[in-house]
């Protein structure tokens, strides 16, 4: 089935198949076979990347670098060719309670920080390299608790942030890392009460999920994926839900120097290390 | 020409409704024009990122101390609307030939986004539901709701001999099994008549809930001085099984309306006529004032439906033929409920009265046959398919 476009995506909630069935729909009525596998872990999409099971991945930022350290390590190439509008330019915060005594990061000395599942960038590795890369070292430093709900799913489920967050306001933590939209919505849900807490530091900016894609892939197939994915209208009623769901406005060219924190991240805390070492040919 | 604008949030933060105020300032630029925020709300300028992120915009980081960050408007906040349709016009003369599935259930004139689902409402056409005294209909109907507890006099003296009230009772108890059917047949077609058509589901709704008062004062008045209720037979029954089994919202409300609740606006006057107290003769009363604009409704909608299709009446036709061949072998009127109408008319036990009681009822018959036929004629029978319909109408009245 070489004229089918195959996508892989993982399955971090059920809408993902309402998501990619709607995607299929709408490629086919433009002339695209496309289909799509799930799984339900990142690390088991990028080992079948590499085995030739599909064409493009939609991966986490964490699932692209270690797509792109497996292509280097084994003389292979490695693209980003799509992403959101929304996956470009985000930032994490770390949060205290307003009546922390904290006023820069480096009073969190001694403290428990309160991070989202151990494999999230936005709300664990980014984090953790911003404090590093300002002299403070995890479990040296200050202590970790991390909330891990669903690890495997590189923190694509709120649930972690949202835990970190009430335990933040439960006093279990000192600090909390969440991604900036996260800060937003728990705010307005009430998570974390008005007036009741305070960003003590943000990131620098920061890309999220793309659509990766190894050398070899078919050509011709994955460029006409991509110029359909671009071309997809806020204004068009079939593609509004989908877009909707998918969470954006607008698909964008795929760019990947948004990635370098949590590379650094990678490189200080060897996060996938052994995962990229198990991978090599 | 793009352009700069500015708005100051003062104290107002995004998690506390600001996001309204900016809305409200981006729908008024072009794609492309910037809206520059001021404001001294915490985190401002993080949530003015994620929100420009969320919802299309473009944002740039404030360059001086006076603002917190610039929202460059995106193509998407009008987009949804690319496409919208309005869904017919609210008012009295606004619904549509055809009600579009996508409406669903949009306010009859609201701006409806394209692409919405569409929904399986069955009766989507004008003509085949429509009535110009719907809403007409309704607001009267709404007006006229009584309330059982206050309208009737429960308590008004009750002095009939016992044989009366077992006559009475064993009428009730087959007057309740006919308006549950009349209840059914209109909330079933509410269900299924497109929203669009507004004043037709309001109408159904409100002749619903007017049988299940119904149901509630029959039952209600039966129990007064009675235990228990009366008899209810297969036959009877199997009428009202045809009548809630018709698919067909036209026929139906034929069956049901024209004839049926016709027969009883003739029957409620009889018992109003007959009732041994004044509760019942209330009960009856009011009923029959419900029952007038239900009949209303079934003719003048079906007055209208035919007016725009020729094959209206011969389906008619065939429908009375259809039941009445499923029900030629089944008992029709029961003989106690027969027989309690004659009693209650007569008041007495004697020849003389029971000979009284039976000229009464049939006397009843005949009004009926009339009132039908005149239904008829004024939908379009002649005098000879009139009569000849009405005969074959159930022998269970309705
Ligand atoms: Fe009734
Ligand atoms: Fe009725």
């Amino acid at each position: 089935m070489t004229d089918t476009l195959i996508l892989a995506a993982v399955a971090y909630d059920a809408k993902v198949v309402t998501i990619w069935d709607g995607f299929q729909k709408w490629f086919a009525a433009r002339g695209l076979a496309f289909d799509y596998v799930l799984y339900s872990n990142y690390e088991r999409q990028v080992e079948q990347h590499f085995d030739g099971a599909f064409h493009v991945a939609w991966n986490s930022p964490l699932a692209w670098l270690q797509t792109d350290r497996i292509a280097k390590a084994r003389g292979r190439t490695a693209r980003a060719v799509a992403m959101r509008d929304t996956d470009m330019d985000l930032s994490s915060v770390l949060v205290v309670r307003a009546d922390s005594k904290a006023q820069t990061v480096a009073d969190l000395r001694g403290t428990t920080l309160g991070v989202g599942a151990m494999d999230s960038p936005q709300a664990t590795m980014i984090p953790l390299e911003h404090l590093a890369q300002q002299g403070l070292l995890a479990d040296r430093d200050f202590r970790v608790r991390r909330f891990d709900v669903l690890v495997g799913k590189h923190g694509d489920h709120i649930g972690g942030e949202r835990d970190a967050a009430k335990a933040l306001m439960t006093g279990e933590v000192d600090a909390a890392c969440m991604i900036d939209s996260n800060h937003l919505l728990f705010t307005q849900e009430g998570t974390l009460p008005r007036a009741q807490t305070r960003v003590l530091s943000q990131t620098g900016l920061f890309d999220h999920c793309n659509v990766s894609v190894l050398d070899g892939a078919p050509e011709s197939l994955v460029a006409r994926f991509c110029d359909l994915l671009l071309s997809m209208r806020y204004d068009d009623p079939v593609a509004r839900p989908l877009l909707d769901l998918e969470g954006l406005k607008q698909w964008r060219p795929g760019r990947t120097n948004g990635y370098a924190t949590l590379a650094r991240s990678c490189d200080r805390f060897r996060w996938i290390d052994r995962f990229v070492q198990s991978m090599q040919p | 020409m793009m352009s700069n604008a500015a708005i100051d949030l003062a104290d107002l933060g995004l998690d506390f409704g600001a996001t309204v105020l900016l809305r409200h300032a981006l729908l008024a630029l072009a794609p492309g024009d910037r809206l520059t925020v001021h404001g001294v709300a915490p985190s401002l300028d993080l949530h003015l990122r994620a929100f420009a992120r969320a919802e299309g915009h473009g944002f740039e980081s404030a360059d001086d101390e006076h603002s917190r960050g610039t929202l460059v408007r995106g193509t998407a906040t009008n987009a949804r609307w690319v496409g919208a349709q309005r869904a017919g016009s609210a008012a009295p003369d606004g619904a549509m030939d055809h009600a579009n599935a996508t409406w669903g259930l949009a306010a009859r004139g609201a701006q409806v986004e394209a692409g919405a689902p569409a929904f399986a409402f069955a009766l989507a056409d004008k003509d085949e539901i429509w009535s110009d005294n719907a809403g007409q209909l309704y607001r009267a109907a709404a007006a006229a709701q009584w309330d059982p507890a206050s309208a009737i006099p429960w308590d008004a003296p009750r002095t009939h001999p016992a044989f009366v009230e077992d006559a009475l009772v064993q009428v009730l108890t087959y007057l309740i099994e006919n308006e549950t059917a009349a209840l059914i047949v209109p909330a079933h077609f509410c269900a299924k008549v497109h929203p669009h058509f507004r004043e037709v589901v309001q109408l159904l709704a409100i002749q619903a809930a007017d049988e299940a008062r119904h149901i509630e004062v029959f039952t209600r008045r039966a129990l007064l001085a009675r235990d228990q209720l009366g008899l209810s037979t297969g036959g009877g029954q199997a009428s009202l099984q045809t009548l809630i089994d018709e698919p067909d919202f036209a026929l139906a409300s034929f069956l049901l309306s024209v004839l049926g609740e016709g027969s009883f606006l003739n029957l409620l006057g009889f018992l109003q006529t007959h009732a041994p107290d004044r509760c019942t003769a209330e009960v009856m009363r009011l009923a029959a004032v419900d029952e007038a604009r239900h009949v209303a409704f079934g003719m003048s909608h079906l007055l209208r439906h035919a007016a725009h299709d020729s094959t209206l009446r011969p389906r008619l036709r065939v429908a009375i033929e259809r039941r009445h061949e499923m029900l030629r072998h089944t008992a029709g009127l029961n003989a106690e409920v027969f027989d309690a109408l004659v009693i209650l008319a007569a008041g007495a036990l004697t020849p003389a009265a029971i000979a009284r009681g039976h000229a009464a009822v049939a006397d009843l018959q005949t009004q009926m046959d009339s009132g039908r036929r005149a239904r008829l004629r004024r939908l379009g029978f002649d005098d000879r398919e009139a009569a000849q319909l009405s005969s074959l109408h159930t022998r269970n009245f309705m």
